[in-house]
C-alpha cells in the first residue's frame, strides 16, 4: 500500500464506489448549488467541498439549505445535517420556492435506468403494471429532473438493462419527452447532463440531444461501452480515458468521509 | 373559565379517533416519525386503512405486515439507504398475502396535495411530469389549461386525511404544537386533516411555548389530541432529544424479508407490550443511550414587549 503510494495516482478499480465518487465530485468544480442525494452523491460533495469547490453549498430536499454537516450523513434527514445549517425550510418551501423557483444549479441522483435522451427510470423494471421488481418510485427526482438547471447521474451499474434503448417506465423525463407530450411545456432544466457509470463518463451538451461518451474509465475500449449500451451511443470525438482518482483523494474517501463505509462498497 | 386540556393518553387517542376505514395519514420526513402512535394502530388491530405517508418507511412496513392497511399513498417506497421494504415489495410485486392498492406521486406532488388539501383548493398545479409516465401510472395526477394563457398544466388533488398523526418536541396541555429541525409537510399535513393527534417528548407550560411563538407550527386551534410520549419517534429521531437507530433501520431490512420473522417482531415489540414506556424498557440499555446527543443550544432571540407607561394607557 505504501510503496503504491508513492504515485499520487491510485489503482482503485473503476467500478468501485471511490473511482466513482472521485469523478463525479470533480464534475462539481465550477458548480454553486447542489441538490444532493443520499448514497455516492453524499461522498461526492463531501469530497469536492474538501478538494475542488469549497465553496460548495448543499441543499437537501428534507429542507436544509446550506448544510455544513459535521460528520457523514446517514440518509438525507440525518441531524447532523441540521445541527449548524444555514436553514431549514419547509418542504414546502425547498421543493417550490427553491427548486421549483429555479435556484438550484445541480441536482444529484442515481437511478436504475437511464436512456438516450437522459430520462430516468426509478420505479419499476418489467411491465409497471405488474412489476419484477418494485423501485423505490419519484422521491424528489421528479421535480429535480425538470428543474434544477443540470443533473448529474451516478449509476452504479452499466449495462444493457440499466442503459436500455427503452425504459420500462419514465418516472424522470427528459426535456426531450416533455417536448414531445408538449412543445409548450418543456422545463426550465437542462435535465440530465452528465451520467457516470461504472464505464464510462457521457454527456449531454443540448438539452434536446443524447448522451455522448465522452471519457472511458481505465482499462476499457470504445467496443466495450457500446457492448454494454443498449443503443447505439455515439462516441465523442475527443473521447479520453478517465483521469484517475488521486490517492489523496481515495485517503479522504476512506480516512475521513467515509470511515464506516457506509456507501463505499 | 380555563381553556379544557387536550392532553391524553395514546390508548385513548387512537381508540377514539382511528376507526376501520379511515384515510389516516403519518407524517415526518425522517425526522419526527410517529412510531409510537403507528403501533398503537397495531396493537387495537385497525384494518383497512388508507395510509398517507410521503415516504413510507419502515413504519409502514410494520403497519402493512400487521395487515392494518389496504392501500397506500406515497412518493417514495424505499427505507432510505438502509434498503428495500420486503412487505411493501412482497404485497406489489407478488400480492403476497394480499394486493397491496398504491397510489403514487412524487414528493412534491404529495407536498402540493396536503396544502390543497389544508387551504381547501380543488387542485394544485405542479410544473412536475411532463412527459413523465407518471400520469398514466396514477389518473389522479391531471393536465388543465392555464386560464390565463401560459402552457398546459399538471395538477393533483387535494388530500384530506381522516385523521393525521404526528410526533413533535413539545406541546402545552392546550395542544400548540412546537418542532424544530426538519419539518417535511407536517404543518399542511395536519391543516388538511379532520383530526390531528400529536404525540410529544414533552407536554411544557404555556409560558414556554409562549415565550417563542414562532416555533409553534401547528395552533392549538387545528390540535385534537396532545399524548405525551418520550422516545415516540424511535427509532427515527427527535432533533435535540436522541438521534436516529440508524442501526435498527439496517437491521429492518432482514427482518422484513422474511414475513414469519416481521410477524414475530411484532409479536415482541408491540402486541407483547402495552405502549412506549414498556418499549423502551426493552431496548438493550446501551442501544437506548447510545443514541443521547449532546448539547447545542440555539441562542434566543428577543421579542420585545411593548413598555407599559402612562401615555400608553387609556
Amino acid at each position: 500500500m505504501n510503496q503504491a503510494r508513492q504515485s499520487p495516482v491510485s489503482d482503485v478499480a473503476p467500478s468501485s464506489s471511490e473511482f466513482l465518487a472521485v469523478v463525479a465530485a470533480r464534475e462539481l468544480r465550477d458548480k454553486g448549488r447542489v441538490f444532493a442525494g443520499v448514497g455516492l452523491p453524499t461522498l461526492a460533495v463531501d469530497l469536492a467541498r474538501r478538494t475542488v469547490n469549497p465553496n460548495i453549498e448543499l441543499v437537501y430536499e428534507s429542507g436544509v439549505c446550506g448544510a455544513h454537516p459535521a460528520g457523514l450523513a446517514e440518509g438525507i434527514a440525518d441531524s447532523v445535517l441540521v445541527s449548524g445549517a444555514e436553514s431549514v425550510l419547509t418542504m414546502q418551501a425547498l421543493f417550490g420556492y427553491v427548486l421549483q423557483g429555479g435556484s438550484i444549479d445541480v441536482g444529484f441522483l442515481g437511478a436504475a435506468q437511464v436512456d438516450r435522451w437522459g430520462s430516468l427510470n426509478t420505479s419499476f423494471i418489467g411491465d409497471w403494471r405488474r412489476p419484477t421488481v418494485r423501485l423505490p418510485g419519484a422521491g424528489g427526482a421528479a421535480e429535480i429532473v425538470p428543474n434544477a438547471g443540470e443533473c448529474i447521474v451516478i449509476m452504479r451499474r452499466h449495462d444493457r438493462g440499466s442503459l436500455p434503448s427503452q425504459l420500462d417506465f419514465c418516472t424522470s423525463p427528459s426535456p426531450v419527452r416533455a417536448y414531445a407530450e408538449d412543445p409548450r411545456m418543456v422545463p426550465p432544466g437542462h435535465g440530465v447532463s452528465t451520467v457516470i457509470t461504472p464505464m464510462a463518463v457521457l454527456r449531454r451538451p443540448d438539452k434536446f440531444g443524447e448522451l455522448v461518451v465522452t471519457d472511458i474509465h481505465p482499462g476499457l475500449t470504445v467496443s466495450d461501452v457500446k457492448a454494454a449500451t443498449a443503443w447505439d451511443v455515439m462516441i465523442a470525438d475527443s473521447v479520453r480515458e478517465t483521469p484517475r482518482p488521486s490517492w489523496e483523494d481515495v485517503r479522504l474517501l476512506r480516512e475521513e468521509i467515509d470511515t464506516v463505509r457506509l456507501y463505499l462498497r | 373559565m380555563a381553556a379544557r386540556t387536550k392532553v391524553t393518553d395514546l390508548r385513548s387517542a387512537i381508540a377514539e379517533h382511528v376507526h376501520d376505514g379511515m384515510t389516516v395519514c403519518l407524517e415526518g420526513f425522517g425526522h419526527l416519525i410517529p412510531f409510537a402512535a403507528g403501533h398503537e394502530i397495531v396493537r387495537q388491530g385497525r384494518r383497512d386503512l388508507t395510509l398517507c405517508r410521503m415516504t413510507p418507511d419502515l413504519l409502514a412496513d410494520q403497519l402493512i405486515t400487521a395487515g392494518c392497511v389496504t392501500r397506500l399513498v406515497a412518493s417514495f417506497f424505499a427505507s432510505g439507504s438502509a434498503g428495500s421494504l420486503h412487505e411493501v415489495r412482497r404485497r406489489v410485486e407478488r400480492g403476497d398475502p394480499e394486493q397491496l392498492d398504491v397510489e403514487e406521486y412524487s414528493h412534491y406532488g404529495m407536498i402540493c396535495r396536503y396544502q390543497a388539501g389544508a387551504a381547501k383548493l380543488p387542485f394544485f398545479p405542479i410544473r412536475s411530469y411532463a412527459g413523465s409516465d407518471m400520469p398514466q401510472l396514477n389518473p389522479q395526477i391531471r393536465k388543465v389549461n392555464d386560464p390565463f394563457g401560459g402552457p398546459d398544466i399538471y395538477v393533483v388533488p387535494p388530500l384530506n386525511p381522516d385523521v393525521t398523526i404526528l410526533h413533535a418536541q413539545r406541546a402545552d396541555r392546550l395542544g400548540n404544537v412546537q418542532m424544530w429541525g426538519i419539518l417535511g409537510a407536517q404543518q399542511e399535513a395536519a391543516f388538511s386533516a379532520d383530526v390531528v393527534i400529536v404525540t410529544v417528548e414533552e407536554v411544557v407550560d404555556e409560558d414556554v411555548v409562549r415565550s417563542d411563538p414562532n416555533r409553534t407550527i401547528i395552533p392549538a386551534h387545528a390540535v385534537d389530541a396532545i399524548v405525551e410520549c418520550p422516545g415516540g419517534a424511535h427509532p427515527s429521531y427527535a432533533q435535540g432529544y436522541y438521534d436516529r437507530d440508524n442501526a435498527f433501520y439496517r437491521e429492518w431490512e432482514a427482518i422484513s424479508r422474511d414475513r414469519s420473522s416481521a410477524l414475530q417482531w411484532l409479536q415482541e415489540w408491540v402486541y407483547d407490550l402495552p405502549g412506549r414506556d414498556a418499549y423502551l424498557s426493552q431496548l438493550d440499555p446501551p442501544r437506548w443511550a447510545g443514541l443521547a446527543v449532546a448539547d447545542r443550544e440555539s441562542g434566543s432571540v428577543n421579542y420585545g414587549r411593548r413598555r407599559t407607561s402612562t401615555l400608553g394607557q387609556s
